[in-house]
């Protein structure tokens, strides 16, 4: 009878301490219907595969004086070649001397190793590539590096994320994680997790990065949205990271 | 009807009639109302109500549900408007429409009459109010109708 007494207190007591380390973070998946779901899950339903498909031509063709493919150094070329990499955006760059996002980082070989010109930005075989490389981390966990250089770039993103701003003079913090789970007009707010990104947006119809969704939400408030090269953008991509460090990479996602 | 992830947020972003026109009218804040209209006159309750249930005028909705069968998908993340005017006076809405952070620092209640200590306003809003003195009064007098 002790016996059993002792085995029913370690279960509760199991059963707490699992509830109060149970993990509250939540892609936007979770609370998509079932059918946009399907949609991300299915590669051949998935519109982003398109763009990933593009990626892929793209990451084997030769660019820039160099006359170089980016799958000329990056072997194996294959898909699957850049997994993980994705995950770690964004990191230092030590030839900016700043923090860059996966998209800096496809600029910066083109423009340093190929020697072509910068892809515009938002552009279509920009969001490709991309894609491309993203879709290699599917799966894995968010993995932002532990990088001291990172610091300040951090630190600035949280500010700013906690900045009001605008005319409705909100930040994203008030929504995001005050308010994440509860009903705008007809939205569930999500916990703002970048986890799927670039996605393809039944609204946009079309993909998408995370700079343009939070330029999106920075609209929304009637802020004026920063201009796409501003490193504030790098900085919020990079705070974001660390708030979802280890939650799953779903890119390219699919959202309504 | 498939429910816009970003419809709310777009509809945020909707151009509104331009308040910039008017100077901002000055108020006198006692305790935690602000006694006089700011127009000097009372405002139209059912002008009020068309401001609250329009979205792209009063943007109420995407945050409060309130007594409008006819609009769907009102927000939850502030309380609903019903017995507003229960529980406030007039006096007391007003401030709360015109600056409700003077209340509470931390409110996700937007100024509806305010200008000055806003950062990165868009430039197509900036130096303009969200609502007009005469559609905040017009605001005021419809909720201070909705007693229970």
């Amino acid at each position: 009878m002790r016996r059993l007494a002792l085995v029913v207190l370690a279960v509760f007591a199991a059963t707490y301490a699992f509830a109060q380390t149970a993990d509250k973070r939540r892609s936007g998946y979770a609370d998509m219907d079932a059918s946009v779901q399907k949609m991300q899950d299915d590669d051949t339903a998935n519109p982003a595969m398109l763009w990933v498909q593009e990626g892929e031509a793209l990451w084997g063709k030769p660019v820039g004086s160099a006359n170089l493919a980016c799958a000329d150094c990056h072997t194996p070329a294959r898909l699957g070649g850049m997994a993980g990499v994705a995950a770690r955006y964004p990191a230092w760059s030590p030839a900016l001397g700043r923090a860059i996002d996966l998209e800096g980082r496809l600029q910066l070989c083109r423009t340093l190793h190929q020697k072509g010109p910068a892809l515009a930005d938002e552009s279509r075989e920009l969001l490709a590539l991309t894609a491309f490389v993203a879709r290699q981390s599917r799966g894995q966990p968010v993995a932002s590096p532990d990088d001291r250089r990172l610091d300040a770039t951090l630190r600035s993103g949280e500010t700013l994320y906690k900045r009001r701003q605008g005319q409705l003079n909100l930040s994203c913090a008030q929504c995001h994680d005050d308010n994440a789970g509860q009903k705008l007009a007809a939205v569930t707010i999500p916990q703002a997790h970048p986890t799927a990104y670039p996605l393809y947006r039944l609204e946009w119809q079309a993909l998408g990065s995370l700079k343009r969704r939070l330029r999106n939400c920075l609209i929304g408030v009637r802020a004026e949205p920063y201009p796409y090269s501003a490193p504030e953008y790098v900085a919020l991509e990079l705070y974001l990271a660390k708030r979802a460090q280890g939650m799953k990479v779903e890119a390219p996602g699919v959202r309504p | 009807m498939r429910a816009w992830p970003l419809l709310a947020v777009a509809l945020l972003a909707c151009p509104v009639p331009s308040h910039a026109d008017e100077e901002l009218r000055s108020f006198l804040i006692v305790g935690d109302a602000i006694p006089d209209t700011l127009t000097g006159k009372p405002g139209d309750a059912a002008r009020g109500r068309t401001v609250v249930a329009t979205r792209q005028q009063g943007l109420c909705l995407l945050c409060h549900s309130g007594p409008f069968p006819e609009e769907r998908f009102q927000g939850n993340l502030a309380p609903s408007l019903a017995g507003a005017g229960g529980r406030w006076s007039e006096a007391q809405l007003r401030l709360r429409l015109v600056d409700a952070q003077r209340l509470n620092p931390d409110t996700i209640m937007p100024p509806y009459y305010k200008v000055s200590g806003l950062q990165r306003v868009a430039p197509a809003f900036a130096g303009k109010t969200l609502l007009s003195a005469e559609q905040i009064e017009d605001v005021v007098a419809y909720l201070a109708t909705l007693k229970d």
